[in-house]
């Protein structure tokens, strides 16, 4: 079973409600589910749809396809039935508008029924009930939901339930019956979340203290899940701009706390000089850049890689920045958790790259390890530092002991965004700015050893090479597998982390290939840029999407077999 | 007695006879006075003349960019509010390129005092037009003399909502040592606008130009009476009042958290495996 099921419709008419209940029906199932928003920079109205795929392993990415189509509007079905495939089924309200005739048409009328049920707003659960009916699934998992969701509000889970049959029943056969996945797989340790909750369950976990922010898309769902979750320790405060966000999270870390902010591009704009200063006085901060097109207000709610130079050198001045990235949802749990360890252990800020196809996209996978998790501030040892206490005291490897404000008896710790000395006071000397400069800078090798090798899928001597950083990984990794079946010999190699960036395995695998792909959602290739300034190295092409949507596997396919391979 | 908090700290570069150094002397009377240890005092600053406070007195110190020392405390009132957390910095600091914190910050009702050095002039850029200089002072570039008009500090901070609103004068130590006790005392947030001359750049709003004009807040003035003290406000020219102008408590941000705030003093007693409840909401 693999199927794309696109539910569509004007924003404020329930679709996100509807995808996540079916996805998280179809995970219950046993079935491998992705999902992901498409919206659009408004509140009411426009066309706004959720795209969920599951299959009976959990997919990596999107096709440009559609098996179930549900039209809460005609837009909808204007915009996605060219793509519906021909076994395919679409639902359709009479209310709303009159296909030409298709046998593929399910007629369900939804606002009636919700109506008759109670409220036209449950039209999304009558669909969902028809859903159901389409894909030959039992309703009893999903009444149970519906009665949990509403436990709150007194009738109105019943009133769904209701919905729910009455969809159910409108629909007179399984159009497009699915196979449930053998039972031994069905629920118990997986779970279905998207990018920003990885991330936001991620910051918890690694122990941050702080979180502040301005509501930024699609950087925002990271804060709304920490204010939302209880006894979890982390406090969370809007700020009143960027600026502030990235000051108060330094003036958070100083007094002891692990604290993050996340924004998106125009937000980290604003927040560079706030990076500097983390930088200079050797603040940790973990700054989450959640991507989206720009320039300037760009696309608000797509996605995109364009900020990956900007974040390589953002902030005045030379400082160590180490720049992570997402990939997917496995890995993003502990690859955030490692930002904040770096964070700590070299006392600087990372840059931890998300995107609008990371954040608002959910994946099953099986549930985290959280004892992999790295809560260690790497402080000061009260028994062992020299005193008086010296914030900046030059060491061998650059790292100075850290202690924070109140740790020591009677010791002060000293701060400043000047260029300063070991106690941290404004110094004017050449010689005293050369010894700070090659204490900070210094700190840049030790993070490289501390780099990841990039993951790699494929034999050892591949013929085509694709390489990606990020969240094109689910792209990626299924346009290899098909290539592979299709007969050609082909490997991917995928880079979470980013800078300082590792070159051993990319510069093998580079000379045993015959043609290699750099791929990114860019205009120019900033990655493939980065590779060529570092170490000279060129890829043969570099396949680039900067439209706002993700990659699907078959872009990627098409432009290798374009090419001859 | 000697003062701990002069002790142990870098040697002010001021121009001589820069209100700065009364500033500091009276800071420094003012915390010894608190009764607290320099550990346990955490001053924030932006960049400035007055932002070089922290390596002028043995506390704490977060010398941070310019115009952002408000929210460094906010991050540090977050998470550690055990630590008494003065924030200091001149008018340009404070009312321009921190004008959007100062607005917020007041909203906010963080529980640190905040003394602003207002000489109305630029010091460390040489001498131009701050956000309070007089309107027609002329300088460098406002060659033909300030056309905006004044930022007034105590009646924007009471409008905005402020519990604790005053000015002191570098002219007048003791009182104004009593100005920053009272502030440092106050549970929430506490301004205190801070007139100073500048010996170098200002040559309008000097010592005796102040002197002249200053006159202490009367007695009987209520200062739980925020319109009269909208009204005190409002009074610059021929006289300017100094004092407490307006002191009343009201719930502070730190209150709002204490719910939420968890090990003030970092990790040690965290375990990750004690969040492994975060992924029951997202069970299938």
């Amino acid at each position: 079973m693999d199927i794309h099921v696109i539910v569509g419709g004007a924003a404020g008419q329930g679709m996100d409600t509807l995808a996540g209940t079916l996805g998280k029906l179809l995970a219950h199932f046993g079935f491998g589910v992705l999902s992901a928003r498409d919206y659009m920079s408004r509140i009411r109205g426009g066309h706004n749809f959720s795209i969920l795929r599951a299959a009976d392993t959990t997919p990596w990415a999107f096709e440009n396809r559609c098996d179930l189509l549900v039209c809460l509007d005609e837009t909808t079905y204007l915009e996605h039935i060219p793509k519906l495939t021909e076994d395919g089924v679409f639902i359709f309200d009479p209310e709303s508008f009159a296909p030409p005739g298709d046998r593929r048409g399910v007629e369900v009328p939804m606002k009636d029924l919700a109506t008759e049920a109670g409220g036209r707003i449950m039209a999304n659960t009558v669909a969902l009930g028809a859903c159901l009916a389409v894909l030959d699934l039992p309703t009893t998992r999903a009444e149970e939901m519906l009665l949990e969701a509403f436990a709150h509000k007194e009738g109105v889970g019943e009133q769904n339930i209701g919905a729910l049959r009455a969809g159910y029943d409108a629909v007179d056969g399984p159009a497009l019956p699915v196979n449930m996945p053998e039972e031994g797989r069905a629920g118990g340790s997986r779970i279905f979340l998207e990018g920003n909750e990885v991330l936001g369950m991620s910051a918890a976990a690694s122990g941050c203290r702080f979180f502040c922010a301005y509501p930024m898309t699609p950087a925002t769902g990271i804060m709304t899940y920490l204010a939302g979750i209880e006894d979890s320790g982390v406090v969370v405060e809007q700020a009143e701009d960027e600026i502030a966000a990235i000051n108060a999270i330094l003036g958070a870390s100083y007094t002891g706390a692990r604290s993050m902010t996340a924004t998106s591009g125009g937000g980290f704009s604003l927040m560079a000089e706030g990076i500097s200063l983390a930088g200079m006085t050797e603040t940790p901060a973990v700054i989450v850049l959640a991507q989206r097109p720009g320039p300037a207000t760009g696309f608000p709610t797509r996605t995109d890689q364009g900020d990956l130079s900007f974040a390589l050198n953002v902030g005045h001045g030379e400082f160590p920045r180490p720049v992570l990235s997402a990939t997917h949802h496995e890995d993003a749990f502990y690859r955030l958790n490692k930002a904040f360890d770096l964070a700590d252990r070299f006392q600087t800020p990372v840059i931890f790259l998300s995107d609008q196809n990371f954040a608002d996209t959910a994946r099953t996978v099986d549930e985290y390890d959280f004892s992999r998790l790295s809560c260690d501030q790497h402080l000061a040892d009260p028994a062992e530092v020299e005193l008086p206490y010296r914030r900046y005291a030059l060491t061998p490897d650059g790292i100075s002991p850290r202690a924070l404000p109140g740790q020591l008896d009677s010791q002060v710790v000293l701060a400043d965004s000047d260029e300063h000395d070991e106690r941290g006071f404004i110094v004017e000397d050449a010689a005293t700015r050369e010894a700070m400069m090659r204490k900070r800078m210094g700190k840049t090798s030790a993070i490289a050893e501390e780099m990841d090798e990039p993951l790699y899928h494929g034999p050892e001597e591949p013929e085509v090479l694709l390489v990606g950083w990020g969240s094109t990984y689910g792209a990626l990794r299924e346009a290899r597998a098909v290539l592979e079946e299709s007969g050609t010999n082909a490997g991917h190699l995928h880079f979470a982390d980013i800078w300082p960036l590792r070159t051993d395995q990319l510069g093998e695998l580079l000379a045993a290939a015959e043609v290699s792909y750099c791929v990114e959602a860019n205009y120019t290739g900033q990655f493939a840029d980065l590779v060529r300034r570092e170490t000279g190295w060129e890829f043969d092409h570099r396949v680039l999407r900067f439209d706002g949507r993700p990659f699907t596997p078959s872009d990627i396919i098409g432009e290798v077999s374009g090419d001859g391979k | 007695m000697a003062n701990r908090f002069l002790e142990n700290t870098d040697t002010p570069t001021w121009c001589p006879g820069c209100g700065n150094f009364s500033i500091r002397k009276a800071l420094a009377e003012a915390l010894e006075e608190v009764g607290a240890n320099p550990e346990e005092i955490l001053l924030i600053s932006g960049i400035g003349q007055a932002a070089k406070m922290p390596h002028y007195i043995n506390a704490n110190g977060f010398n941070g960019l310019h115009g952002r020392a408000l929210p460094v405390a906010v991050g540090s009132r977050s998470v550690n509010p055990g630590l008494t957390c003065i924030v200091e910095s001149g008018d340009g600091d404070t009312y321009g390129e921190g004008g959007n914190h100062f607005l917020h910050n007041i909203r906010r009702n963080l529980n640190i005092a905040h003394f602003v050095h207002n000489n109305q002039v630029y010091g460390l850029t040489k001498g131009q037009a701050s956000p309070t200089s007089d309107l027609g002072m002329k300088t460098g570039v406002q060659t033909a003399g300030v056309t905006s008009v004044p930022f007034n500090p105590l009646s924007v901070a009471l409008s905005v909502g402020a519990g604790f609103v005053a000015r002191g004068f570098t002219g007048d130590g003791d009182h104004l040592v009593t100005l920053l006790v009272d502030a440092i005392r106050y549970p929430g947030y506490a301004l205190v606008d801070i007139l100073q001359p500048c010996v170098t750049f200002n040559r309008i709003n000097t010592n005796s130009w102040y002197r002249d004009r200053v006159t202490k807040i009367p007695r009987d003035h209520d200062t739980t009476d925020r319109d009269a003290a909208l009204r005190l406000s409002h009074m610059w020219g021929d006289e300017i009042p100094i004092g407490v102008f307006y002191r009343v408590e009201r719930d502070t941000f730190e209150d709002s958290l204490a719910d939420r705030r968890k090990d003030p003093s970092g990790l040690e007693q965290f375990n990750p495996e004690q969040m492994e409840y975060l992924q029951d909401a997202f069970r299938v």
